[in-house]
């Protein structure tokens, strides 16, 4: 579609057939006193060339560590074919079209991201994708509030392990519609759900259990999915699409299996780039399909036999329903998932499981390589992905600041979030460190601690 | 020409009531509101057991154009869905006043109050919208 800007006159005309004398009073049913004239604390107009060089200088502030933060997002070799044929003028948009069907390109392109992630949840239907993995989990509650009423509960029950970034943006998210979150207590041996807590539970919507946890540990998924089924809550599984190239799909969790999955697509192709934009993923029961959020592209056959994809189940989104629709934060990340359903083609499923396998490994290196320090214990027991929590015998601020002096990102401080675990940090590594790599970390917080303890004393 | 069965009573919101002999009251959408909405593909019906208010959002009728609340004309309590509706919800299309019913509900109120329409009054209405 060309562009085709307005003239003057252009403008004139349009606004003299609807009557109205200038364009700021189409706007005037917005009080005056709403009108911010100033923007206080936003400075003058920069030149491009002045912008450009302020944005190059904080960026080279970002430097190249060596990262071993996971927590959510997670550092994977992306194919530079990934991003040279999403960036191709064919793809590179962020939104789906709005004359949608007449972008069949971009309409199967989402299709086949939709049956990926399918195939990968063990789901019936999957979304066209959803701004983030916290959002995704927020969506993901609204939803399962909708499609159980009969609970007349709006209260969802949290595994211990539920990232907290998540849990907070989904309170945020929903906290004006009633939804409140609560979270079972971990076990502090297995770093998994404590079981013994689902007794005594009152009516809950929903459970939400993330797989691996936050921690990097295992939940027991199926007894939880079955609790949750057997008091009537549906179950929101929380998932890392790398991992599910090696674990158990969420469609398959318990008896009946989870009812809903969603996480952070991040970790299919897309950069870490100072943290976004990354995409949500969401998937669902085919059951529960009228309640999912967002746009679904189907398949179908046109006039003349042939196939053809087309956007379907619209009724129920924002430009047709309006305030009744499933949401109205359910723009898709497009060139997001462009660059996923690349990434998952190039590998194929072989290639998602050599890179989950590769990464659990690593990490498993690491841990043991970790562990031999003086002073650093697991915190948890028991099998882990790709994530692993260590506990240190000092503060763990003051070894991230000495590691960082020596260009290492040393993992996540877990002990803002919980105290109760002490000094704790949280590592990952994946299939872009090598045994160098692990070596360089484990020799740099070994001579760290000892430096560290020296000076204690 | 939207067909209006005589024994039913009808409202502003497009719906129809059928007083039954036991004394409940049989919901549904008119002719002229299956045929504004098109081919339904999808029917969210209340639950048995559950009260309902006027005005309260009773069901959704979904077509592929369009998802649509069906308010309830009336209070009280929901006896009866037509669960028939979850696999053919073509029957609101078909037969809207017979097999297209909706919800059995449980009154304590008359329905011959001031909102609700005879024939005539709904007919009045339609012919209104249309000119």
């Amino acid at each position: 579609m060309p562009f085709i800007p307005h003239t003057e006159n252009d403008v004139k005309e349009m606004l003299a057939t609807i009557g109205v004398s200038d364009i700021d009073s189409l706007f005037d049913e917005i009080p005056a006193e709403l009108l911010i004239e100033n923007f206080d604390g936003i400075p003058e107009a920069l030149t491009e060339m002045e912008i450009s060089r302020l944005m190059h200088s904080r960026a080279t502030r970002d430097g190249s560590p060596l990262s071993f933060i996971g927590a959510g997002a997670y550092e994977h070799h992306i194919p530079t074919a990934v991003w040279d044929i999403a960036t191709r003028g064919e793809f590179y948009s962020a939104y789906t079209p709005y004359q949608a069907e007449a972008s069949q390109g971009t309409l199967q392109t989402i299709y086949e991201y939709q049956t990926m992630i399918t195939g990968l949840t063990g789901l019936d239907v999957s979304n066209a994708s959803l701004y983030d993995g916290a959002s995704a989990l927020a969506e993901s509650a609204l939803m399962a509030v909708r499609a159980n009423r009969r609970t007349k509960s709006k209260r969802i029950l949290l595994a211990s392990g539920v990232n907290p970034v998540y849990q907070k943006v989904a309170a945020a998210i929903t906290g004006c519609q009633g939804l409140s979150f609560d979270r079972l207590p971990v076990d502090k041996e297995s770093g998994a759900t404590d079981l013994d807590a689902l007794s005594n539970q009152e009516a809950v919507v929903a459970v939400v259990v993330q797989q691996p946890s936050f921690f990097g540990t295992f939940e027991p998924i199926d007894q939880l999915t079955d609790w949750a089924h057997a008091k009537g809550a549906l179950v929101i599984a929380i998932v890392n699409p790398t991992s599910l190239a090696l674990l158990k799909a969420p469609g398959d969790w318990g008896t009946e299996g989870a009812d809903i999955a969603c996480g952070e697509g991040q970790p299919l192709g897309v950069p870490l780039s100072s943290g976004g934009p990354y995409f949500g993923i969401m998937a669902c029961q085919k059951k529960l399909v009228r309640q999912m959020p967002g746009r679904i592209v189907g398949r179908t056959t046109d006039l003349n036999g042939n196939t053809g994809f087309t956007l379907t189940l619209q009724a129920r989104e924002q430009h047709i329903r309006r305030s009744k629709a499933t949401s109205n934060i359910c723009t898709n990340q497009g060139l997001m998932v462009t660059a996923a359903t690349i990434y998952m083609s190039l590998l194929g499923h072989q290639g998602l499981s050599r890179v989950a396998l590769t990464s659990h490994r690593q990490t498993a290196n690491l841990i043991d390589l970790l562990t031999q320090i003086d002073g650093v214990e697991l915190l948890f027991d028991g099998p882990h992905f790709h994530e692993a929590a260590i506990r240190l015998d000092h503060p763990v601020t003051s070894v991230l600041q000495a590691l960082a002096a020596r260009n290492i990102l040393g993992g996540y401080d877990l002990s803002r979030q919980y105290p109760e675990f002490g000094n704790a940090l949280l590592v990952c590594a994946t299939e872009t460190k090598t045994q160098a790599d692990l070596d360089n970390y484990a020799s740099s917080l070994q001579e760290i601690m000892s430096e560290q303890k020296v000076c204690d004393v | 020409m939207s067909d209006l069965p005589e024994d039913l009573r009808y409202t502003s919101e497009h719906e129809w009531l059928r007083q039954e002999e036991d004394g409940s009251v049989t919901v549904g959408i008119t002719d002229h509101a299956q045929s504004a909405l098109g081919d339904l593909v999808y029917v969210e019906l209340p639950e048995v057991g559950q009260e309902l208010e006027v005005g309260e959002e009773m069901a959704v009728v979904e077509s592929v154009k369009a998802a649509s609340d069906v308010y309830s004309p009336i209070s009280g309590l929901v006896l009866e869905i037509n669960v028939d509706l979850a696999d053919e919800p073509e029957k609101i299309n078909i037969d809207p006043y017979g097999d297209g019913w909706i919800v059995r509900l449980q009154s304590p109120s008359n329905i011959d109050s001031s909102d609700i329409m005879n024939p005539d009054s709904y007919q009045a209405m339609l012919d209104e919208l249309e000119a």
